[in-house]
């Protein structure tokens, strides 16, 4: 299952529903505000950490670039751009967005 | 792969409508069909034809109406959440005794249930919104 986060950690709850929700061997996609969960020094780095040894995080580059953030990514979050973000939703047999 | 989208905030909100253009055109481009996109809740204001951005902004329901001309696309705004924002067709301004329509090319008024039906016929629906 693909799960699609779009809102930043520090404005909902929706990345914290997400990763508590999520069940092992699923991919976390971070798109617009939610990008800023996938950079270093923030308070949500510990949580993307944690959540990385059971799910797949990935993050949508052009929104961590639209907000100066492509240089701050956390190591072992994938990056893809939009071609990617579809290629997820192929790749994975159904897909939530938690708005 | 069979692909409906559900777009649910307005143009100029925060990005969902932004994205999932760039989701559909990226889609289109690998191949994929975009079966429906439809437009629900303050997502049906992507359909008024009366935006008029600033010149250096982009337009994003011509942007929408391009796109949906280029692949011939359905792509259908909700009729009862239309009717609560004021977005009008020929028939509905008729039908309500409004003075004129504006719903931009390529958009089509309908129910939910298309929505309904996007999602049984679709291999997948991805949900764009606020």
């Amino acid at each position: 299952m693909l799960h699609i986060v779009n809102k930043s950690p520090f404005e909902r709850n929706t990345l914290e529903s997400c990763l508590r929700l999520a069940t092992k061997g699923s991919a976390v996609l971070l798109t617009e505000d939610a990008v800023y969960a996938a950079t270093t020094g923030s308070a949500a780095e510990g949580k993307i950490k944690a959540a990385m040894a059971d799910l797949k995080i990935y993050a949508l580059s052009p929104d961590l670039q639209a907000r100066g953030m492509a240089g701050r990514v956390m190591d072992g979050v994938n990056l893809v751009d939009y071609g990617g973000f579809v290629d997820l939703v192929t790749e994975h047999s159904n897909c939530q967005s938690w708005l | 792969m069979k692909i409906g989208v559900l777009v649910s905030e307005g143009p100029y909100t925060h990005q969902a409508s932004d994205s999932a253009y760039n989701f559909v055109k990226a889609a289109l481009e690998k191949g994929h069909e975009i079966y429906r996109v439809f437009f629900y809740h303050d997502g049906v204001n992507n359909a008024t034809r009366f935006t008029e951005p600033p010149r250096d902004d982009r337009n994003i329901v011509n942007r929408w109406s391009e796109l949906g001309k280029q692949y011939n696309l359905d792509m259908v705004v909700c009729i009862a959440a239309a009717q609560r924002r004021g977005i009008m067709d020929e028939n509905e301004a008729k039908r309500q005794g409004k003075s004129g329509d504006n719903i931009a090319e390529g958009f089509r008024i309908s129910g939910l249930g298309q929505l309904v039906e996007a999602g049984i016929q679709c291999d997948r629906l991805v949900t764009f919104g606020d």
